[in-house]
């Protein structure tokens, strides 16, 4: 068995799990009601955005430093799990701000900070698809790790920008054990999905370079 | 010839160019007194809701016009294998950094020292003061550190023109908060005190986007 078919066996029985501890087994909380679920998959969500940009930062600095194309084709799978990511947590984000909150969006320092970071690494595809051939990897590279240093500077520079607005208060009272458990099985969920998207990616780039390279050579 | 020689020999270079041509501060100029008036024709109901938006303004204007100049940095250089000739003789990419974001530096606080006393005038807001002139030269070292780098990238990409302020613009937003947050505070006539912490967050900004920048911007123009 491949680490591929290991890797989906293991996230279809933990995304069955994780639905079930999301919708049957945890109670609704009490002050927001059935629209707290999606909390389960906003965090884990966000988590592995964040964790795939750092892979994509990590990854950038070691083609740049090698020039292997491994490397590049690790980090360009990353980065576009961590946008497709990052669309989603700030879409089940808005669905989840509205009727607790009340509107879709507003100008807090973590919403703000979430939308320049998805706009960083859309910027950072922009760049891949328009430098064109050996270009393209280092550029991106480039921005990899620039956007990623830039990340936490952004975050505090609006932080500190909008003190008047409080932060959601979902971290402060801390979670019931029920809910802790639901969270890090959805986490870990994530986490392996995350690990089997990019596995499925790095295997399609590199049937890409494969036929590139048959064309090219025509053998 | 040392460092710091070659980077004054290439910034030089890019002042004589700009004086022979007029391309830059010129054109960028007149676009950021346009940018003013539009605002003005936006926003100019009253002195008080001008006097509220001002900085947002001044750091808008300051921003696309830094753009427009940034756009061009790099145009030179590529024509007739410039920056490869460059590259050819003994400078290190790292001189080349550093003089590039000198000129650019200059044509930026070129465009701002005339375009700061016109968006005073217009907006009839206090006259200049040297908190303001230190926030505005302060921003712009961050500014252009990022931009120097992110103007070499875009250069070599199809469509630059509209690649740099897609790339540049969300990751300088520290520097722009910072300097509209401070600007705000100056134009109310705060006291240093009152605005140390944004200004030295402009600082502490412009050291992390000058040594990221130094050290990649080697990989970024090599071919």
């Amino acid at each position: 068995m491949s680490v591929r078919n290991i890797l989906l066996g293991c996230a279809t029985i933990l995304m069955v799990a994780s639905l079930y501890l999301v919708f049957i087994y945890v109670p609704t909380e009490a002050t927001m009601g059935v629209v707290q679920r999606i909390f389960y998959f906003h965090v884990p969500l966000a988590w592995v955005a964040f964790l795939a940009f750092f892979v994509v930062f990590a990854f950038s600095i070691l083609y740049l430093w090698k020039r292997a194309e491994k490397w590049d084709v690790l980090a360009s799978a990353s980065a576009e799990v961590g946008t497709v990511f990052t669309t989603l947590f700030l879409a089940t984000g808005s669905i989840w701000a509205k009727p607790v909150w009340g509107v879709w969006w507003t100008w807090d320092p973590r919403l703000t900070s979430a939308l320049i970071l998805w706009i960083i690494y859309i910027a950072y595809h922009l760049v891949r698809s328009y430098a064109g051939g050996s270009r393209g990897p280092r550029f991106a590279a480039v921005v990899g790790i620039v956007g990623f240093i830039d990340v936490p500077i952004v975050a505090l520079a609006i932080t500190l920008w909008r003190t008047q607005h409080p932060g959601p208060a979902i971290f402060q009272g801390g979670l019931a054990p029920s809910m802790m458990l639901t969270l890090m099985v959805c986490l870990i969920t994530f986490t392996v999905l995350y690990a089997l998207l990019m596995l499925i990616r790095i295997a399609m780039k590199n049937d890409e370079s494969e036929i590139r390279r048959l064309k090219l050579t025509g053998n | 010839m040392s460092f710091w020689n070659k980077a004054l020999a290439i910034a030089w270079k890019d002042v004589i160019s700009e004086m022979r041509t007029r391309e830059i501060v010129f054109s960028v100029l007149v676009f950021a007194i346009l940018v003013i008036v539009v605002f003005n024709f936006a926003f100019g109901e009253t002195q008080e809701t001008l006097t509220a938006v001002a900085p947002g303004i001044l750091w808008v204007t300051f921003a696309f016009s830094g753009v427009l100049s940034l756009n061009r940095a790099f145009v030179a250089e590529k024509e007739d294998g410039c920056l490869e000739g460059l590259m050819a003789c003994s400078a290190g990419r790292e001189v080349i950094f550093v003089g590039k974001l000198l000129g650019n530096l200059l044509f930026m606080l070129v465009v701002e020292a005339i375009a700061l006393p016109v968006f005073m005038v217009l907006f009839n807001l206090p006259v200049l003061s040297f908190e303001l002139i230190t926030i505005t030269v302060l921003a712009t070292v961050g500014f252009v550190a990022l931009g120097t780098l992110f103007s070499a990238l875009a250069t070599n990409t199809r469509a630059r023109e509209m690649v740099l302020p897609i790339l540049f613009l969300p990751l300088v937003v520290p520097v722009i908060i910072a300097a509209v947050k401070a600007t705000g505070l100056a134009l109310a006539g705060q006291s240093w005190s009152d605005m140390s912490t944004w200004l030295s967050m402009i600082i502490a900004f412009d050291i992390v986007f000058l040594v990221v920048s130094y050290l990649v911007f080697p990989f970024v123009i090599e071919e």
